[in-house]
């Protein structure tokens, strides 16, 4: 691999199987089976999927509902394994993706600022260092010590934001989360990254706005069912997007 | 993968173990007056029935009795309720495991770790009950450690197995409850051995490890004999043999898991 490459997706497939009923209890299975009635239906989410990001380029993925790109954001996080080929990825990434998802409902936000943190990988004293910059940040106030329940999604998406964005990474994975909150932590989080922009951070960005996109994009791609069409500096690549979706 | 690079990504986790033993612990008990203390009152009340049923009306007068009962329990309630929630510990924690990459496997043994360290503070019950009806401290008792640890190791094996299971069949855990009540009555908690021993069903006992750490933390701490040897043999290697199979079937399966939960 280069140097000075930050994320190398190489030929990545993502397959799926697709049931029409999904058999998830042992009894069906076994008289499925026995039966000889277990089908699957394969469908590739991504096929042949070949790009590099160089280190410091910003890379947004443009592609219509259901073309992989949110697959494709999750196997280069590592959270999903690609069916064939190989992400290899240099540095550390802060996914933000689906922000608040992971929080434990029951925890307060004080409680799950440390719980996600350790999820994230950060350590203890780390968290414990940068615990008022997050609950400034996220401007949830006094509402930290309620449990996550009670939050609004506009509260939990922000608390979210602002564990994620604590540390400076070296590839930052970026879902639609600039849309979070309210119009007042929108500037705020877009703020921020911009800053990290500004340090040269790595990016990978999905949105449907190619506004957005050409905005804080330097590389785009696009997807369609799944297989790569068209990849290269984003005005190139937006003019193509515009024809695709017209 | 190497082993040194397995034990260097575990421990770059230790922290996160940390934090998911403390969130089980935390919220078994959040929202319940006592607590914490529940771990000590649930035991001792359970002693408190068994002792009254098989004590009183079908006549053991063993005035040690309630401590055997005490061991008997308090071992297979933490193998129970520890594998329980490592079956389910992969489903309780999908939110998580679709969004961050973290080794999998930290979410089953979190499970079984926060049962452990409860099961640990409600030693302080058969520490107290063994006082009160004057169980004789002697040097065999830290024999205890070995059956413990046997069957720490087994119940991680066990839960592997079945959380990877119950990823793909849900009534898994259905099966598993049943299946728990019938290791429960083969364990010996509240009988004595020797008359099912005389009906020629003996044989229960020699393939079932948690009976076996339950005799062995019993000679160690109630009656202050050495331990039996056979039996730390032999589920010793049940114990390991479980755990390898274990980690196998999770290892070739979890990169699948996501696509399940």
């Amino acid at each position: 691999m280069n140097k000075d490459v930050a994320v190398h997706v190489d030929n990545v497939g993502m397959r799926f199987q697709l049931n029409h009923e999904r058999v998830d209890n042992l009894k069906e299975y076994v008289i499925k089976f026995l039966r000889r009635d277990l089908k699957y239906n394969e469908f590739w989410a991504l096929k042949e999927i070949d790009f590099d990001i160089k280190k410091g380029e910003r890379l947004g993925v443009l592609g219509l509902n259901g073309s992989g790109k949110s697959t494709l954001l999750k196997v280069v996080s590592g959270v999903l394994k690609p069916t064939v080929g190989k992400v290899v990825t240099k540095g550390s990434i802060a996914p933000l993706l689906e922000l608040g998802a992971g929080f434990n409902r029951e925890y307060t936000g004080r409680e799950n600022i440390f719980l996600y943190g350790a999820v994230l990988g950060y350590s203890k004293e780390f968290l414990e260092e940068k615990y008022d910059e997050i609950v400034d940040f996220s401007g949830l106030g006094a509402f930290i010590e309620v449990p996550i329940k009670n939050y609004s999604s506009g509260m939990r998406a922000r608390l979210g934001f602002s564990i994620a964005t604590v540390v400076e990474p070296d590839i930052l994975i970026l879902d639609e989360v600039l849309s979070v909150g309210d119009k007042k932590f929108r500037k705020k989080s877009e703020n921020k990254v911009m800053s990290m922009f500004d340090k040269g951070v790595t990016v990978m960005f999905v949105s449907h706005s190619l506004e957005q996109v050409q905005r804080l994009c330097n590389k785009a791609i696009i997807l369609d069912s799944g297989r790569l069409v068209a990849k290269g500096p984003v005005d190139e690549v937006a003019s193509i997007y515009k024809n695709m979706t017209e | 993968m190497s082993i040194t690079k397995y034990v260097k990504n575990f421990l770059r986790y230790k922290y996160l173990l940390f934090e998911l033993v403390k969130k089980n612990i935390k919220l078994k008990y959040r929202r319940s007056y006592l607590g914490i203390m529940w771990t000590l009152i649930e035991p001792l009340l359970t002693m408190l029935v068994l002792t009254l049923v098989f004590g009183t009306f079908f006549g053991k007068d063993d005035p040690q009795y309630p401590v055997y009962i005490l061991c008997g329990r308090l071992l297979y309630a933490f193998f129970s309720s520890a594998s329980k929630s490592g079956l389910k510990s992969i489903s309780n924690n999908s939110s998580m495991i679709k969004k961050v990459y973290v080794p999998k496997y930290i979410y089953v043994i979190s499970a079984v770790l926060s049962n452990f360290v409860t099961f640990l503070i409600s030693l302080i019950v058969l520490v107290g009950v063994g006082a009160v009806l004057k169980v004789q401290v002697t040097v065999y008792m830290f024999q205890a450690v070995i059956p413990l640890i046997i069957l720490f190791i087994f119940t991680l094996g066990v839960s592997l197995i079945l959380a990877t299971l119950s990823v793909f069949f849900r009534d898994i855990e259905y099966i598993w409850s049943v299946a728990t009540m019938l290791i429960m009555y083969a364990s010996a908690i509240f009988y004595d051995i020797s008359r099912v021993i005389n009906t020629g069903n003996g044989w229960i006992f020699d393939i079932n490890p948690v009976y076996m750490c339950i005799a062995n933390f019993r000679s160690a701490i109630l009656y202050g004999t050495t331990i039996n040897m056979s039996y730390s043999i032999t589920s010793g290697i049940v114990a390991i043999v479980t755990l390898l199979i274990g980690s196998c079937m999770f290892y070739k399966k979890q990169d699948k898991f996501i696509l399940y939960i």
